[in-house]
């Protein structure tokens, strides 16, 4: 079923920090090679760098048209009473639409039909929609929306989950739970009456904003459909144009054909943009159906930052069992996640984070039990690692104090348990990758140099009156695609054009975010059919012209959508009638042309539909069996110093191996890797949502701090391979593993350098102050 | 909002003095934050010192360092004698923002701003600037450790412009400045301290932990006194009468007070690096 | 019902030099230098990523110096010289575009303009470090080091004698 590794010569696959920099390949006489194409630059790379790529807000406001706001609840809870506009101004020359003006259904479609467009008898959140503005003049907006009060009748709101609520606080069902799951493997109480060692711990994380450097941001326009009546076409910074389309469908009541979505370039998502931008469309189209006119609407920073959705804060226990060589015997985990107002995404990250949450090791009895909780806050969605970076903090912060109180190096106690081929998981899908996760940990640890500055350390810190530094582990893993059945239910298609002119177009929903999924798209076509890249064409991601491949989040582009392509590249030379020559693409592009001159006005496409690998068995009622086709796997190491003055950590090195498959692009991989990782430090130490009534009262980029360049060492990167069939040449899915190791790895390495027991996440100086002196 | 750019520093005093509500703008790295959505700012006049030239050089002598009103972080960055003469005003420039703000950002503004979390202020009051105001043809010099008397206000009259920063240069036998932010860079002061040592004594100035940068007396007379200081804690009895640390979004009053103490004690005690 | 919007008497003429090339424009007193180049002359290089001076995506270079441009008011540009990321030619940017320094792109205007700042002035490595002068420029995609590596890439290419030690 899987494949076993491949026999290169040790180091030829596995470069640290891939090349300085890849030359523009010039030779194309011949096949593209591999390594050629791993070496392939950005294809829109240097639009970027001159500053020609446009986005949303470069797009001009057409002729006409006008500019969008919103008025916000400023209650995290109540009932809608009334809605007042003020005096001084002139009301008439505003389009003005609220849930009245909503044609089909209030509603924002998702997994639940319960987050409404626009509130209409209560509101669950301060910042939830109520009104929607639209003038010629963005000035005469922000007068106006000042002018705006809606009177609230406050009630009682969650802000604490980790409390029961009280009967008046109740929103959903009767424990304000939107999800429970539940995963079982063998009989804990078994494994608990056999410990030698019992260890329990409580861990928490914060919600995280993504800080994408675009703001989100959306054009609605009306234009000539053919016969029926108009076409709303909405383009926009989005990651998944085809979520916007369901939604808007709904909310509109119009059929698939009268909506139209096109993603523009984008700048930055990491699941900010996954489900949230369906909201700014709808908003968008709902007035520009009222006004006739075209509407921009584009969140301004701070607004951006205050109104959308968060990574999920998450509170977890662990109890485990170990025998007397640490070996472990059960794992006890428990999960509980702010889900904020709706239901959103919730129940996905949440299943995520059970899946994960044992972590990469061998255990023979297991249960973890997780909920989604309701609060009045901003709904928490989708972001970057999804659950996962929640679930790996708890787990190898655990891990570590694990070790300690067993008196067992915290390396050992890793090696002792984990997961080897033929071992089952939490869910008890049987691991038969061959990956070496052995070796991958024996990398990392030589990589950061962990025996000879564990010494180092000990050293210096007896010496040093104002600084500690302390070198720490973390050891996961991450699963690409969707869960278990996710991907069969997308059932995810890909086209591939021959072009009349002999080039070929690449037809696919999946969006560019700066991940490199045009590149990539465009190397997996090339190599599949023996083309020069130039002679592909990535098309832009319009409803109209691509099929549903899918979202682009799970890590899945490269993965499944890449593989789609070669299947649907595969397709087309066979309605060709030619076998692939592997070389010769001028031969290809000849046919294609022959072919159009034989065939005036028809299109020769390829097309592939997803098929899942055989012997994926995954019971969703039970949450047992093969969650993932593939995991990746990693182990990160990060070396911190404190500064014993300020309490402030900072991270001086780190290091990062991974086995993802199959690197595709050197450059565009290293840069996943250190971009997650960079963004996952900022997790670990600095980001920090200060919230007062349910509302974030650091909205602003000088006071929500991401990492500067100054603030962040060189990020090592190394990969392994190890190709999984059923991804694109191998390839498993990178994006969001990054994101799990950072947090874990540099409490550990805080706990390390300070003798202290981190627990929470982010570790700012006031919480190692708190650590270091109670 | 009503725009007046004078040709020349007389024709500024004068403008200055017909209205009691103009605000004289220098770079523009404070007044100009969020400002789309800042509908009051809008409605406001401002004066438009940018073309006042004369007012951007700086000029250090054997006796003084004078900031013209327009000097900015970069000019005292980039100039070696000045750095040399006043290392710690190249320290705190250094730390104010990034680049794209150093090179706007003037010393008389962040002044002017009077914010209790300035970067530049601490370090020129520790060197006992003195600001140079300018009514009409009145000219009247302010020590700047006397210049703030309470939250965001100052002993400037509205029809005054600030001209000038003047120094003194001095013998210093200790010159610290430390910041605590939250990133390296791109950082509003949690807290930060400047100190100094001369002949003319010692003079320790706080921001972010009162409603003004101010110096701190029980701090400089523990310190003139030659009392032994063996630990941070020795320090926080007159900490406790110099400064009033709150709870704010950045940070908390506890932190402040604690790594206060701390930051000062390690300073006063460790050899300067590079 | 909805009026075009009249320019308000208010209104002045802005003369500046924006990449080399004499500029003439009507702008508002309260424009920005960054609402100038963006809605006016509809030079859309220069991003707005916040308003608040932190991100840098809005970096220009404001009489050879780099600026934020959302908080530079426009009437304070009045004959001076502007250049922005349009000026950059496919060859100043080409290791930038080797290393990775750019990803989705948001910030990439900002940061190829204080490259090109930095690359054109060596010697502000004597006194600075290459990742200090880049702290105002956040990246959310990059991670930094394509950034940095690139940078480092243009220097050496400038052939310039070996680097100061301070260059990290």
């Amino acid at each position: 079923m899987f494949a076993t590794r491949i026999n290169d010569p040790p180091g030829a696959t596995t470069r640290a920090a891939g090349p300085r920099f890849a030359p523009i390949v010039a030779d194309w006489d011949n096949a593209p090679d591999e390594d050629a194409m791993k070496a392939m630059k950005r294809r829109e790379g240097l639009a970027k760098l001159t500053g020609r790529e446009r986005y949303l807000d470069d797009l001009p406001l057409p002729v006409g048209g006008l500019w969008a706001a919103t008025v916000r609840s400023r209650e995290a809870r109540g009932m809608l009473r009334a809605v007042r506009f003020g005096e001084g101004v002139a009301w008439d020359d505003f389009v003005i639409v609220d849930h009245r003006d909503i044609p089909g259904q209030n509603v924002v479609v998702l997994i639940e039909d319960d987050q409404p467009v626009l509130a209409s008898s209560e509101v669950r959140h301060v910042h939830e929609p109520v009104l929607l503005l639209a003038h010629p003049s963005r000035a005469a907006l922000r007068h106006a929306v000042r002018a705006v009060s809606i009177e609230i009748e406050p009630q009682v709101p969650v802000l604490d989950v980790t409390t029961q609520p009280r009967p008046e606080q109740l929103q959903y069902n009767d424990d304000n739970v939107f999800k429970h799951l539940s995963v079982n493997k063998g009989d804990i109480s078994q494994g608990f009456e056999s410990a030698v060692h019992v260890i329990e711990g409580a861990y928490a994380t914060g919600a995280q904003e993504h800080v994408y450097l675009e703001t989100q941001g959306m054009l609605a326009t009306l234009e000539a459909g053919d016969g029926e009546g108009d076409v709303v076409v909405v383009r926009g910074s989005m990651q998944c144009p085809y979520y916007v389309h369901r939604a808007l469908m709904t909310a509109l009541d119009r059929p698939a054909h009268r909506v139209r979505v096109i993603q523009t370039p984008t700048g930055g998502c990491f699941g900010g943009k996954e489900e949230f931008p369906s909201m700014l469309a709808i908003h968008a189209a709902l007035l520009a159906l009222k006004a006739q006119r075209a509407v921009k609407l584009v969140y301004e920073r701070s607004e951006d930052l205050a109104v959308s959705t968060k990574r999920h804060a998450a509170w977890i226990h662990h109890r485990t069992a170990l025998d007397a060589t640490g070996r472990l015997l059960a794992q006890d985990i428990e999960i509980a996640m702010d889900a904020g107002a709706y239901v959103t995404l919730s129940p996905v990250v949440l299943s995520r984070a059970v899946i994960h949450a044992a972590g990469p090791y061998r255990c023979p009895n297991v249960r973890i039990r997780g909920r989604s909780m309701l609060s009045n806050r901003v709904p928490s969605g989708a972001f970057r690692g999804f659950g996962a970076p929640q679930a790996h903090f708890a787990s190898e912060r655990h891990m570590d104090r694990v070790a300690a109180a067993l008196g067992l190096d915290p390396v050992t106690l890793r090696q002792r348990n984990l997961l080897r081929d033929g071992d089952c998981t939490a869910t008890g899908q049987r691991i038969t990758d061959g990956s070496d996760r052995q070796g991958l940990l024996r990398r990392a640890l030589e990589m950061a140099d962990w025996e000879h500055k564990r010494e180092q350390h000990r050293v210096w810190n007896a010496s040093e009156r104002w600084h500690r530094r302390g070198i720490g582990l973390a050891v996961f893993h991450h699963g690409a695609g969707f869960t278990g059945s996710g991907e069969v239910d997308l059932a995810s298609e890909v086209h591939v054009a021959g072009l009349e002119d002999g080039r070929v177009e690449v037809l696919a929903a999946a969006t560019e975010m700066g991940q490199g999924t045009i590149t990539v798209l465009t190397q997996l076509a090339a190599a599949r059919l023996g083309l020069d890249p130039e002679q592909v064409l990535v098309a832009e991601p319009d409803t109209a012209r691509v099929p549903d491949s899918g979202p682009t989040v799970a890590s899945r582009t490269a993965m499944i959508v890449g593989r789609l392509v070669e299947r649907a590249a595969d397709d087309l030379l066979a309605r060709l009638g030619s076998r692939p020559q592997p070389g010769d693409g001028q031969a290809l592009s000849r046919a294609i042309v022959a072919w159009h001159r034989a065939h005036p006005g028809r299109t020769l496409l390829g097309r592939a539909r997803y098929q899942p690998p055989a012997g994926i068995v995954w019971d969703d009622q039970r949450y047992r069996g093969d969650a993932y086709g593939a995991y990746a796997w990693a182990a990160y190491v990060a070396e911190v110093e404190v500064d014993l003055t300020t309490y402030a950590a900072r991270v001086i090195d780190f290091v990062a191996v991974q086995e993802v498959g199959k690197v595709l692009n050197e450059v565009l991989a290293r840069g996943q890797i250190q971009g997650g990782v960079v963004q996952g430090i900022g997790w670990a130490l600095s980001e920090e949502i200060v919230s007062r009534n349910g509302a974030m009262v650091n909205a602003q980029l000088t006071n929500y701090i991401i990492p500067t360049c100054d603030d962040t060492p060189r990020i090592r990167v190394a990969f392994e391979e190890n190709p999984y069939p059923h991804g694109a040449q191998g390839s498993k899915g990178i994006g969001e593993l990054p994101m799990d190791g950072p947090g874990p790895a540099i409490a550990n390495a805080i706990a390390a350098a300070l003798d202290v027991d981190p627990r929470v996440l982010p570790l700012r100086p006031e919480r190692i102050m708190a650590l270091v002196e109670p | 909002m009503k725009l007046l750019a004078p040709k020349s520093l007389e024709e500024a005093l004068a403008m200055l003095a017909a209205d009691a509500e103009i605000v004289p703008i220098a770079g523009g790295t404070d007044l100009l934050v969020d400002w789309p959505s800042n509908l009051d700012a809008h409605t406001r006049t401002y004066l438009d010192l940018s073309a006042l030239e004369p007012l951007r050089a700086h000029r250090l002598n054997d006796h003084s360092l004078v900031l013209g009103a327009l000097s900015s972080y970069w000019q005292v960055i980039e100039d070696a004698a000045v750095t040399a003469a006043f290392p710690l005003l190249a320290s705190a420039a250094r730390q104010v923002g990034a680049v794209q703000i150093q090179t706007r950002g003037t010393w008389a503004g962040n002044v002017a701003n009077a914010s209790p979390a300035a970067d530049g202020v601490p370090v020129l009051m520790a060197y006992d600037a003195r600001v140079e105001l300018v009514y009409k043809n009145e000219t009247e010099t302010v020590p700047l450790a006397a210049f703030y008397t309470g939250y965001k206000q100052m002993r400037r009259t509205s029809g005054q412009l600030i001209r000038a920063l003047h120094l003194p240069r001095r013998r210093y036998k200790l010159e610290r400045f430390v910041k605590v932010g939250a990133r390296r860079a791109q950082a509003i002061a949690k807290l930060g301290v400047a100190i100094t040592c001369s002949g003319a004594g010692w003079r320790v100035v706080a921001s972010s932990v009162a409603p003004t940068v101010c110096r701190c007396p029980a701090l400089e007379r523990l310190l003139a006194s030659g009392a032994p200081i063996r630990c941070p804690e020795d320090l926080l009895p007159a900490i406790d009468r110099d400064t009033a640390p709150i709870d704010d979004l950045r940070s908390t009053a506890d932190y402040r007070r604690r790594v206060l103490a701390r930051v000062l004690f390690a300073t006063l005690t460790e050899e300067p690096t590079a | 019902m909805l009026q075009p919007s009249q320019p308000p008497a208010d209104h002045f003429e802005l003369r500046f030099i924006l990449n080399g090339e004499a500029i003439c424009v009507r702008v508002a007193p309260q424009d920005r230098l960054l609402d100038v180049l963006r809605e006016h002359l509809h030079q859309t290089g220069t991003k707005e990523g916040c308003g608040e001076g932190e991100c840098g995506a809005c970096t220009v270079e404001l009489d050879g110096l780099p600026a934020n441009s959302c908080l530079v008011p426009a009437y304070q540009v009045r004959g001076r010289h502007v250049t922005t990321v349009e000026s950059l030619s496919q060859e100043a940017v080409s290791n930038l575009h080797a290393s990775g320094a750019t990803q989705c792109g948001a910030c990439t205007p900002g940061v190829a303009m204080m490259a090109r700042w930095i690359v054109r002035h060596p010697r502000l490595l004597e006194r600075h470090r290459v990742r200090a002068l880049m702290a105002g420029n956040l990246c959310r995609c990059t991670g930094y080091d394509g950034i940095v590596e690139g940078i480092e890439a243009d220097l050496e290419a400038t052939g310039a004698a070996a680097l100061p030690v301070a260059r990290r």
